[in-house]
């Protein structure tokens, strides 16, 4: 493990072991729905309240995931793991029912990616040998937390987004398989100035670019190197504002794609713009491009995953949302 | 004014330049709101939810033979439980999205964010969780409700 350049992180040994999904109704018959792992008809996933339904699709991934990987319990060293509600909560009270260390982080939706990342750390540094990365969301805690309450029926605007009901889980490890996470960048907090809390997708999106210009810079790299580049989710809007600063900055894209927009069918399912929330990036990645990934159609992916960092306190403050992105570079190796 | 917040002035300068690329960008992406036509859908429907309302209040009438005044309380009541049933049936708000302002300004707007609300909190039990919550959308409504008839009692008063 190395620093390159200024944000930039180069693993020496840091593989996927196995992934695992769950996710609500409505994901499972978009899309990717065929490699999600499990799926519930309800959003209340058969708990009582939302917050605990989200702490079932949790141990989901989780039970998944070892499952997979031919792991007990005991052969987990560190759980990293966030999500969206207040305290994180879900992720701690997950994590309670484990005899595993536990680390929480906060990263708004970039969480999926910033687990990654602080796990790669344990396991290129040899200090823990199995680390299960995990992340969630959940569209009615999210519409509480952030928004109006789910059956209220205020006219919601097109460009709004739709929280992905769902979670994902990386296991990282320091032995060799076919897919390894070799780069990782850093970004910082940027902020654009701009006020909607309806849009998130344009107020995000400039910190995308900002470390994806930052991650070709920094390893010296072409845009083209990658086979893909997916962004976390920037939804409809958000996606062409990303394009376009990268133009300003002539960079251009050839293979881009945007997890909120890869995770529903836009035309047909009622999501506005896009999915958007923690689990949108962890359910793609860990389903759909991970299984592209092990057939080996893409080789090179890197995934910048996007967060907005407000609450609703400081919207009602006037206060403008910055963003922030973090990326990571999965490659299969032979 | 920016200037003064940030320690290092390279670093200010060079965001400045990128903001102005930033903030092009988002701005040449605006998503225009359908205003008209969000304006024409809300006319209709709000407007067919005045008119089922002055039916039921001259059904009332006719039928029961209530007087004007009860007629307008027991239409309100009507509109006001079936407004609340939808909701807790998980239609209304997909009514809503649909008819905008027209489903937000009679009073099934109102009953439709009190019980909408109180759902929500129902995890969070009976006290702390629904009747501490039931009110978070309408109490603005019924703080603007009271102050203006206090405003506009006190104008009548002194004209009078």
């Amino acid at each position: 493990m190395k620093r390159v350049g200024k944000n930039s992180i180069l693993f020496d040994n840091v593989y996927v072991l196995e992934t695992a999904t769950s996710t609500g109704p409505r994901e499972k018959k978009g899309p990717i729905g065929e490699y999600i792992d499990k799926d519930y008809e309800n959003l209340n996933c058969l708990e009582k309240s939302w917050e605990k339904a989200e702490c079932r699709l949790q141990k989901d991934v989780i039970e998944i995931s070892l499952k997979k990987a031919s792991l007990e319990e005991k052969d987990l060293d560190l759980i990293v793991s966030g999500d969206l509600n207040n305290q994180i909560v879900v992720s701690s009270f997950t994590a309670k029912d484990y005899d595993i260390p536990h680390i929480g982080i906060y990263g708004a939706c970039t969480t999926s990616i910033l687990s990654l990342i602080v796990g790669s750390n344990y396991i290129d540094t040899k200090t823990f040998n199995n680390v299960l990365c995990l992340t969630s969301s959940h569209y009615a805690t999210s519409e509480k937390q952030f928004r109006f309450p789910t059956e209220y029926g205020g006219q919601k605007p097109d460009t709004t987004t739709t929280t992905v009901t769902g979670s994902g889980a990386t296991i990282i490890t320091n032995q060799k398989t076919t897919i390894k996470i070799t780069k990782a960048t850093i970004g910082k907090v940027i902020d654009a100035e701009y006020k909607d809390a309806q849009d998130l997708g344009k107020a995000m999106a400039p910190s995308a670019a900002v470390t994806l210009k930052q991650h070709l810079s920094d390893f010296n790299l072409p845009a083209s190197y990658y086979d893909l580049i997916l962004t976390g989710d920037l939804s409809l809007g958000g996606s062409k504002v990303f394009i376009d600063i990268l133009k300003e900055w002539d960079i251009i894209i050839p293979n881009y794609n945007d997890c909120g927009l890869m995770i529903y069918d836009l035309n047909n399912q009622e999501v506005f713009s896009g999915g958007s929330g923690c689990g949108c990036a962890g359910v793609v990645v860990n389903s759909y491009i991970m299984a592209l990934l092990r057939k080996k159609i893409l080789k090179k992916v890197l995934v910048i995953t996007t967060g907005a960092l407000m609450n609703p306190i400081s919207t009602a403050q006037k206060e403008s949302i910055p963003g922030i992105a973090h990326a990571v570079a999965f490659e299969v190796v032979e | 004014m920016y200037k003064k917040y940030y320690i290092s002035s390279k670093y200010y300068e060079v965001i400045f330049l990128d903001k102005k690329i930033f903030q092009e960008a988002i701005e040449k992406n605006k998503t225009k709101r359908p205003i008209l036509k969000n304006s024409i859908y809300a006319f209709v429907i709000g407007g067919l939810v005045c008119l089922v309302g002055e039916v039921i209040r001259l059904l009332l009438m006719r039928i029961f033979k209530v007087d004007n005044k009860t007629a307008n309380t027991l239409m309100l009541l009507i509109f006001i439980t079936l407004s609340s049933l939808f909701t807790g049936l998980g239609l209304y708000d997909k009514f809503g999205q649909i008819a905008g302002a027209g489903a937000f300004v009679p009073i099934t707007g109102f009953a439709n964010s009190l019980t909408s609300s109180a759902i929500e909190s129902k995890s969070e039990g009976i006290v702390l969780g629904t009747m501490m919550n039931m009110f978070k959308l309408a109490g603005a409504i019924i703080v603007i409700g009271a102050v203006s008839s206090v405003l506009f009692g006190t104008i009548i008063y002194l004209l009078r």
